[in-house]
């Protein structure tokens, strides 16, 4: 039957809603009722039927809206999307991946036919069918990670591994929680990430480094991060900041519920077989708050969260300006109850 | 010296002499005093096999102490622009045994070592000191232009004139702290601007 993909916009009339089945396969990122940073990488395998993670590469309906927004971002800014040139073999490699992912999880939709070298590629929700000689980038309209990263939803980072380090050398990122790609390309892993808060001290990243480097061909990892935005816009990069900030604000007690969106960062990371890179998809789900809520449990969950976050981290995720506006909205769906563990609703 | 900060910002050292068979030194305005203050503790005939490239600062000083080195070779240049085909001419043409040595102000170092990292040359192989004005060279994350010698807080980008919060976010690659709109969410806060980077 197929997934039946949603007219909408990222911009201007923020027409982007989720149905009831995709609110409730929305991947609520608080496991109990308080968050503090940790190593929360486990193995990235298949989930249960109706979730994000049915498949390892996921599509939903709002996919075909996804890619028109990108093409909008990248016509605006090309430096969005960047790779050094050492980089192009891992594009491939990325190529492939997302390919056979997408075609092995959503067959009515996608289909990759090969033959040795020469491969057939059709995207029905795209209107797209090209034959290519694979490994050959002139016989495709883009580079490869930007060919098939303009028909994936979500962005990419693909990490060079050397050094014993990780090395942020390419990408397309028009989605992003405000970094710069065009800023951060060519920086290794703790470089990169130098202006979280806290995390460093906790040795987080260290961790993370050593857990990265040690993933394997086949056994792709994940975690899950957050944030909030204000209006369900996915380029809220930290080039057009100036451009959505002021939405920040906008936000009433009356409006509360259709313009503060929970932003779930689907992290993902895999090994590559070729260039023996890390490919770190970054896969953004919004959900605005009158959505959430219809799960009793998230509202009760998400109240607390927010009420009780460390203000440093507050500030770093952007939400201190309408923070007692969101919480004071909250707690009027918080009886104080008890809540279940794990993420999913009741 | 910059107070402790986050881990993408230069940290500099204190120049010494390295083996090799060939010294590039390349410095501006007070970075001239890291090099004498380096060949107090340099072997006999290290300036031999020197080459010194320097920018003087305003004041012009610093020439004469520089040529009583007696390097290989004293380059005279009047801006980093002026001196970048014969840096990269020379980068191109080096061979295994160059070392590098970078002085100076934090624009310097980092004009430098961009141009000597696109030489394939690694930076951790690099000598650098800091000495002089921590004035920041910073790139608008909006509009990309690069303002040079930045010593407020805030500070206001040469190109498209939005108010920048300069942080302490570095690139290697461009050669440039990251500057980005500080009253983006509400263009009428005005932060009053601090000299902080001198």
């Amino acid at each position: 039957m197929g997934i039946t993909f949603r007219k909408e916009t990222f911009r201007d009339d923020f027409t982007f809603r989720n149905s009831p089945e995709h609110i409730r396969r929305f991947p609520f990122p608080f496991h109990e009722d308080s968050y503090m940073y940790a190593v929360n990488i486990e193995p990235h395998v298949v989930g249960p039927k109706g979730s994000v993670l049915e498949n390892l590469i996921d599509v939903d309906e709002h996919y075909v809206a996804e890619m028109q927004d990108r093409a909008l971002v990248l016509a605006e800014d090309p430096l969005r999307c960047q790779s050094l040139p050492h980089m192009t073999l891992a594009g491939w490699d990325l190529l492939e991946l997302l390919m056979e992912q997408q075609a092995l999880g959503y067959p009515e939709h996608f289909t990759l036919t090969r033959d040795g070298d020469r491969w057939r590629w059709i995207n029905r929700p795209l209107g797209i069918d090209d034959t290519f000689t694979f490994g050959d980038t002139s016989t495709l309209p883009y580079g490869p990670m930007e060919y098939i990263t303009r028909q994936s939803q979500g962005d990419f980072c693909i990490l060079d591994q050397r050094d014993g380090n990780l090395w942020m050398d390419a990408g397309m990122v028009t989605t992003q929680a405000d970094w710069s790609l065009d800023f951060d390309i060519g920086m290794n892993f703790f470089e990169w990430h130098a202006p979280v808060p806290l995390a460093h001290e906790k040795g987080i990243f260290v961790r993370a480094l050593k857990f990265l480097t040690n993933i394997q061909q086949g056994k792709p990892a994940r975690r899950l991060n957050w944030t909030m935005t204000i209006n369900p816009r996915l380029d809220t990069s930290p080039e057009n900041y100036h451009k959505w900030g002021p939405d920040r604000t906008t936000v009433t007690p009356e409006n509360v519920g259709d313009k503060v969106h929970l932003r779930v960062e689907l992290q993902s990371f895999w090994r590559l077989p070729r260039s023996n890179g890390i490919v770190f998809p970054i896969r953004c789900y919004l959900i605005k708050m009158d959505e959430l809520v219809t799960q009793p449990k998230w509202a009760r969950r998400l109240h607390r969260v927010i009420r009780d976050l460390p203000e440093e981290l507050a500030n770093y995720k952007g939400l201190t300006r309408y923070r007692s506006t969101l919480v004071e909205w909250l707690s009027k769906l918080d009886d104080g109850s008890p809540t279940s563990p794990g993420f999913g609703p009741d | 010296m910059a107070a402790k900060t986050i881990i993408s910002r230069p940290i500099y050292g204190t120049l010494s002499p390295q083996p090799g068979t060939h010294h590039l030194f390349l410095a501006d305005a007070e970075g001239a005093l890291a090099i004498t203050d380096m060949a107090a503790r340099a072997p006999g005939g290290f300036f031999d096999g020197a080459e010194i490239v320097f920018i003087p600062g305003p004041d012009g000083q610093y020439v004469a102490a520089l040529e009583a080195l007696k390097p290989a070779q004293l380059h005279i240049a009047p801006s980093f622009a002026s001196l970048l085909p014969r840096l990269r001419q020379t980068l191109t043409n080096a061979h295994m045994g160059l070392r590098l040595y970078l002085a100076g102000t934090e624009g310097l170092i980092g004009q430098a070592m961009q141009v000597a990292l696109e030489a394939g040359i690694d930076h951790t192989s690099m000598q650098t000191e800091h000495r002089g004005s921590l004035a920041r060279r910073m790139q608008c994350v909006h509009c990309k232009g690069i303002t040079e010698n930045v010593t407020t807080q805030p500070a206001t980008c040469s190109h498209c004139g939005l108010l920048l919060l300069v942080r302490d976010h570095y690139s290697r690659r461009l050669a440039a702290f990251q500057g980005v709109c500080i009253n983006a969410e509400d263009r009428s806060e005005i932060p009053p601007m601090e000299e902080i980077f001198r």
